[in-house]
């Protein structure tokens, strides 16, 4: 057990995870997952690489990734849109790498120290094209480290770039973290000896296993559509829409499993706070306060932003009265809340300018939306 | 068949994007001479950019990465630190190497990290239908320079030496033995080798820059531009007056990226 910052519990999440790669640029407030990186690294034979730009070490990072390693890099705002095209590029090769964003305000070069949400699309959509990533969305520092294993696991098991979308809290915070090393890891999946195709799924959807390069197997990784030994189809729709919609279905098709929600007082509910990363606290606190008045609040709070659990917060929504969404943006989960309410009312609460909210906003829009009575 | 192409091209990719009378398929036969005679097939790991040249390490049954338009240096980096004895070799065009990967380039020549780079130049963007380049002459016409190119040229192989690289050499396609022997050379050298190549594209340089001229009058115009190192260091200033150095034009040998890191990391590191 140590008191560190979430950034910190990242780094450490990664080393346990397996991470032995790290290309970054520095940016606030992200710097200090470079810097530890830097230190942490090659004490367990890893490489650390300050690149370019953030361009760079994204691309660094999957080439890394095909080198044999688990990689990671790590950054913020501006850094974050010069990424795009190599998370792309990873979702497209199936390349598993793991970024982590600690989220800052917006647009531009914005507001460099203080937090926001503002992020979460742009990890869902940042590049061109149709794809599908993975986001996870700690809280604490506690799940900074928890949910960085969590990424480089999922990374693996779904060939797939995840996201770690913290913020300037959680990034800066420091908490106590118990850094097991015991937590379960993911390894790398080797490809069967015989008749293997590197993009030919298992009947599960999935790729059979990564072998690196220079293993004798000759691999052709292009960043165009392709077939399943990757020569490119790009000249062939039906080939080429075979490609893109199992990238996207082999996460789409798995929200079940990939669903981590943290649900507090749900039983008796009408008034749900859905929420996420640092607004998840003064949300659980205004609920904690509500119940204390007796006024029947819950949470539901989502440890995988991405892909959105839609079926189970619909299920959620038809026993409720109002689903509440604090988020520091201008409103931009709510939108996948709004998709799947049905009959619950739902509430935004954006909160802009790098201030998280306070417990009683939260507790005063639970009171009002439940005194308004009826749907 | 060529034998060469038996063994090491990879036939379902085959045949090639590249035009009749392109130079980027005498490059690919020097460099697989160059990867048999050192017998390194299984060691390769090949990065190609975004670009006509960009595709030559797709048709070469190695291991391939084929990435994004000027980033193929940083992913050879990473392959590259993953495991440094890995024959890191990326392909890459004038547009692709110093115009939007420029920066990468002057970072990895800096950090002397060892790979190899292969720029083929054609002085144009080949693959986009004839743009101006950063190696476009000055005053060329070219589909987005109609009244001439305003801006001055790279001579990229002075880049790459002031930016710190330890092996530069310029060959043409016209030199297919000598470009094998520089391939050679680079992928032995112990630290970031660069080979410039001028090539000829007849579909877009012969067409817009050159007034139609077809392959061979392309390739017998690059050979009159260019003058062996050795010779012009005999040469008056006025003879050299808009010659093209051809031959290993640095080799030094400084501590290669890969090894700087063990060295600093081993002792406090571990
Ligand atoms: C980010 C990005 N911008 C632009 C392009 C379009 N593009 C493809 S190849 C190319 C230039 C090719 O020229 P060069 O690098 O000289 O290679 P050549 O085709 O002449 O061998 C461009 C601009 C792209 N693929 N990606």
């Amino acid at each position: 057990m140590r008191i560190i910052q979430g950034n910190e519990a990242c780094v450490e999440g990664a080393i346990v995870a397996g991470c032995r790669f790290f290309a970054g640029y520095p940016i606030t407030p992200a710097s200090e997952i470079a810097e530890l990186m830097s230190r942490r690294l090659p004490q367990v034979g890893g490489v650390f690489m300050q690149m370019e730009d953030e361009l760079a070490s994204v691309c660094a990072v999957i080439g890394a990734s095909w080198g044999g390693v688990k990689a990671c890099t790590a950054s913020s705002g501006p850094g974050i849109s010069l990424m795009q095209e190599g998370v792309g590029y990873a979702a497209e090769t199936e390349t598993p790498c793991v970024i982590i964003n600690v989220m800052r305000g917006g647009p531009a070069t914005g507001q460099p120290t203080l937090p926001s949400q503002q992020d979460i699309m742009q990890a869902r959509f940042g590049s061109h094209g149709d794809y599908e990533i993975i986001a996870v969305a700690p809280s604490s520092a506690q799940e900074a480290f928890d949910l960085t294993v969590k990424a480089f696991n999922l990374a693996e098991i779904y060939r797939v770039p995840v996201y770690v979308l913290s913020d300037e809290i959680v990034g800066h915070t420091r908490e106590k973290v118990l850094l097991d090393p015991g937590v379960e890891v993911i390894p790398r999946k080797r490809p069967p000896r015989e008749g293997y195709l590197p993009y030919r799924p298992g009947p599960d959807g999935l790729l059979p296993g990564m072998p690196a390069f220079n293993e004798g197997y000759r691999l052709l990784v292009d960043g165009q559509l392709h077939d399943e030994t990757g020569n490119r189809v790009g000249h062939d729709p039906e080939a080429s829409a075979r490609l893109v919609r199992r990238l996207c279905e082999k996460i789409t098709s798995r929200v079940d499993e990939l669903t981590d929600v943290e649900e507090l007082f749900l039983e008796d509910a009408q008034a749900v706070v859905v929420c996420y990363g640092s607004s998840a606290r003064p949300a659980l606190e205004a609920v904690y306060a509500a119940r204390e008045q007796g006024i029947p609040a819950g949470i539901f709070r989502l440890r995988v932003l991405f892909p959105f659990p839609a079926r189970r917060l619909a299920a959620l929504a038809r026993r409720v009265r109002a689903l509440l969404v604090p988020e520091m943006n201008v409103g931009k989960l709510v939108l996948e809340v709004e998709r799947v309410a049905g009959g619950a009312q739902v509430v935004s609460l954006p909160k802009l300018g790098g201030a998280l909210h306070t417990p009683e906003e939260i507790l005063d829009a639970i009171t009002s939306v439940l005194k308004e009575g009826g749907r | 068949m060529h034998p060469l192409g038996e063994k090491y091209l990879r036939k379902h990719t085959l045949p090639t994007i590249f035009c009749p009378g392109c130079g980027d398929g005498t490059v690919l036969s020097a460099f697989l001479r160059a990867v048999d005679e050192l017998d390194i097939g299984e060691q390769l790991a090949l990065v190609g950019g975004i670009g006509c040249s960009g595709w030559i390490p797709v048709y070469v049954n190695a291991d391939t990465l084929h990435v994004l338009h000027g980033r193929a240096i940083p992913f050879a980096t990473g392959l590259k630190v993953t495991r440094p004895e890995r024959k890191v070799v990326v392909f890459t065009g004038d547009g692709d190497c110093l115009a939007i990967g420029g920066n990468h380039f002057i970072h990895a020549c800096r950090r002397n990290i060892g790979m190899t780079v292969v720029m083929l130049n054609n002085a144009i963007y080949g693959m986009t239908g004839g743009q101006v380049a950063p190696t476009s002459p000055y005053q060329a016409r070219t589909q987005t320079s109609p009244y001439g190119n305003p801006e001055m040229p790279f001579d990229a192989c002075r880049l790459a030496i002031a930016s710190g690289a330890t092996y530069v050499a310029r060959w043409t396609s016209g030199h297919p033995r000598q470009l094998t022997r520089a391939f050679k050379e680079a992928i032995l050298h112990p630290g970031f080798a660069f080979i410039e190549v001028l090539t000829q594209c007849p579909t877009q340089t012969g067409r817009y820059m050159k007034g139609g001229l077809d392959a061979p009058a392309l390739l017998k115009d690059i050979r009159a531009g260019v003058v062996g190192k050795e010779r012009a260091a005999s040469m008056s200033p006025e003879e050299l007056a808009g010659k093209v150095q051809i031959g290993t034009l640095h080799r030094e040998v400084r501590l290669e990226f890969t090894e700087a890191l063990r060295q600093l990391t081993e002792g406090d590191g571990k």
